[in-house]
């Protein structure tokens, strides 16, 4: 077996560089406890500013309406005569709430007024959020007021909205995070690791010396990939058990299941790196061509970071081609959904097909590039 | 200094000589930019969502067109019976399910509070987090209007004025582009710099680099200032697309963009440097950069989620990417039209960050040669 010799002398350039290998083998697992612990999707603590121009009781009642819903930290209190306009630029707030003059008052006599509270709106995600936490706790202040003038009689509302979630009750960022880091190192791995390490035998010129031998170009192959594929396995599963021990990552799926998609997943990605170690002849060429159409995609069109259905169509149309989509579908349907086959052998044949033609555009560069013809 | 101009020249003849690299580093910017400027939204729009009418009266029509007419949702199917909503969800063919009561027309006829209930799938935490809200959100603001068109309630005797500064139309794209094109520019720049030395230790040239009379620093400079011009065109060129194409308004000083954009470029090259120094191999100095400076980046930075509302023991840490103070000058100068008697500290710490990285990779390079 020709392929074992290029395996084993690959095995033996992987272990003696324990570097690649602990960041492989170990450092996603470090950065999704950074990652699972850092990222909460839970908007708390928002910081506020206030502008107080009534100084009254209710005034007062509706700051500490505000802090005390946890939403809100009050970190600046800005006197009437400033402007509010620095605090914003500055970012040292993210809302301000200004209260009016005479807001007590008229709050009071249950007559009509308002509160404005400005947000700065540079992230609109978060400032959508805020927006709603704020005009439900106006909505709460005012409905106390109307009571008390009489205006109103106590009632429940007329109609609540009762959520559930599924799959990931407390939403936690692991359980998103978890298949996305998958990919993402299957994807470094497998074809930027590959790709540099088939391109660097032609920079440095040992390539030559191992046409020179009698090994064929498809035992060369499978000898460079096949050790790369077993360190993105290990690395895969090392990283559902972690998340499983330490963020209760439930495994629903059968564990097969998942082998089978993760190594399906794999063998394309490996056919890629392959493929675009034929396109390029320094690593530096390689690494910007794997950067470009798989490692950015992976993590930016994969569905991931950003929800599809919420991309332009012509962009939908390009993630058809982008392989981390099915896998992720695939993966977040086995290990948090724990449904079987019957719902994702779509995603399945995908990667297949994907890998397949993967696999024949390489063979087919292959040839060419060691003179068998083509 | 005419010693690290021949250096310069020496490294631009060699990318001149790979065409394929010159071409991806002058292209593969705007191809990111233009990528991911449509691609990085976190707007949620067209939820696809599945109902079930158990009602199917006047009043939960009504109920359901709100969903309909909104942009968020998307009805992709109606249902009669709650324990259909599995097989959607399941599948992923809806992401939410709303599901309206039989009692639904009656109680609400009849002024009696009545309950909906909505179904999330929640793998994809952080949309469904969104979409959750937007979901409540139209629920309350419809029971508000039907509490008045009865007659039960009045208009609210306080009501919010509510404003939005600086991004009105709460566009997720005006705070994303900028936060791209400081991605790309580290994308680019920091894989380059990282490779350059460790492709010469890998060749082998990098000895003969060493009996040149070249002083370390002259070194440095000559591998770096032809990245530095490469990144500079890069700036220019991701700059002009998202003001040209994406039409984010840049209300501050473009000059002074470009020097903040050149400083930028001293953390992200002085990175890369530093790589080359602790890496022996090329695959070695790329896994190292992804892992350890890549990914923290595009997750800690604030770059898609806030750092405030990250726990107050990660925060801290956040103070080491250089991202971070980037994110917060661009923002400024593009959104909010400032310039450095606002954000004059973090200038300064992107300064001090990119000095402290050079000078780190240059003490380990010399140590290294000697």
């Amino acid at each position: 077996m020709k392929a074992l010799a290029v395996a084993s002398k690959e095995i033996r350039q992987i272990l003696r560089d324990r570097r690649t290998l602990s960041i492989v083998l170990f450092v996603p697992a470090f950065f999704l406890l950074l990652y699972g612990y850092a990222l909460n999707f839970d908007i708390r603590n928002v910081p506020l500013a206030v502008q107080d121009n009534d100084r009254s009781s209710a005034s007062r009642g509706v700051i500490s309406a505000f802090v005390q819903s946890g939403y809100f930290a009050l970190v600046q209190d800005v006197p009437s005569s400033l402007d509010v306009v620095g605090v914003l630029d500055r970012g040292d707030a993210r809302a301000v709430l200004v209260i009016p003059g005479g807001f007590g008052r008229d709050a009071a006599r249950g007559e009509p007024t308002s509160l404005q509270f400005i947000i700065s709106g540079d992230n609109a995600n978060t400032a959508t959020t805020v927006m709603g936490y704020a005009v439900g706790l106006v909505g709460a202040i005012s409905t106390r007021y109307e009571m008390q003038a009489g205006v109103v009689a106590p009632a429940a509302p007329l109609l609540t909205a009762e959520t559930r979630v599924w799959y990931n009750p407390e939403l936690r960022s692991t359980y998103f995070l978890v298949p996305g880091l998958i990919a993402y190192i299957a994807m470094l791995t497998a074809v930027v690791s590959t790709a540099l390490s088939i391109v660097r035998e032609k920079e440095v010129g040992t390539m030559e010396q191992v046409r020179m031998s009698p090994v064929g170009p498809f035992a060369y192959v499978v000898g460079k990939t096949v050790p790369y594929f077993c360190v993105s396995l290990v690395s895969s599963m090392g990283i559902i058990g972690l998340s499983m021990l330490l963020f209760d990552l439930p495994m629903q799926g059968s564990w097969a299941m998942l082998l089978l998609a993760v190594s399906i997943f794999l063998v394309g990605a490996l056919a890629f790196g392959v493929l675009i170690s034929t396109l390029a002849e320094t690593q530096q060429v390689a690494f910007q061509v794997a950067l470009l159409t798989s490692y950015l995609p992976t993590l930016m069109l994969s569905g991931f970071i950003f929800p599809i259905s919420s991309m332009p169509v012509v962009l939908q149309t390009i993630t058809y081609a982008v392989p981390a989509r099915y896998f992720l579908i695939a993966l977040r349907g086995i290990v948090l959904k724990g449904v079987g086959l019957e719902v994702f052998w779509q995603e399945l044949a995908a990667l297949v097909v994907f890998a397949a033609i993967v696999l024949s555009l390489a063979s087919l560069r292959l040839r060419r590039e060691w003179g068998m013809g083509g | 200094m005419r010693r690290v101009l021949h250096l310069v020249r020496k490294e631009f003849l060699e990318l001149r000589q790979d065409p394929r690299l010159f071409g991806i580093v002058v292209l593969a910017p705007i191809v990111q930019l233009t990528m991911l400027g449509y691609a990085a939204t976190t707007d949620i729009r067209d939820v696809p969502i599945v109902v079930v009418d158990e009602d199917r009266s006047a009043a939960s029509r009504e109920l359901i067109e709100r969903f309909e007419a909104s942009e968020t949702f998307v009805i992709v199917d109606t249902v009669s019976s709650f324990t259909e909503i599995d097989r959607y969800l399941d599948h992923g063919d809806a992401w939410m399910a709303l599901a309206v009561p039989a009692d639904y027309g009656e109680r609400v006829r009849t002024g009696r509070p009545a309950q909906i209930q909505v179904v999330a799938d929640g793998t994809d935490a952080n949309s469904t987090n969104v979409a959750l809200g937007y979901a409540r959100g139209l629920a309350n603001a419809y029971a508000r209007e039907l509490a008045v068109s009865q007659g039960r309630g009045t208009r609210p005797a306080i009501s919010a004025d509510i404003r939005v500064w600086f991004n009105p139309g709460l566009e997720s794209r005006v705070f994303m582009i900028p936060g791209i094109l400081a991605l790309v520019l580290l994308v680019v720049t920091t894989n380059l710099s990282s490779m350059a030395i460790v492709r010469e230790k890998e060749l082998g040239t990098l000895e003969q680099l060493n009996v040149t009379p070249l002083a370390r620093w002259e070194l440095i400079v000559g591998k770096l200032v032809p990245y530095a011009i490469l990144g500079m065109v890069d700036a220019l060129l991701v700059v002009a697309v998202a003001v040209g194409w994406f039409e984010i308004p840049l209300r501050g000083s473009l000059a002074l963009l470009l020097v903040m954009c050149l400083v930028y470029l001293l953390s992200t090259l002085g990175l890369g440097l530093f790589v080359s120094t602790v890496s022996r191999t090329q695959q070695q100095a790329m896994m190292t950069s992804s892992f350890f400076f890549l990914l923290p980046m595009v997750f800690l930075s604030g770059f898609i989620f806030p750092i405030e509302n990250m726990p107050v023991v990660i925060q801290p840490v956040t103070y080491l990417i250089p991202l971070r103070y980037f994110l917060v000058i661009l923002r400024g100068i593009f959104l909010k039209g400032i310039g450095l008697e606002v954000f004059w500290p973090e200038a300064l710490a992107l300064l001090a960050w990119g000095l402290a990285i050079l000078t780190l990779a240059t003490l380990r390079l010399t140590k290294r040669l000697a």
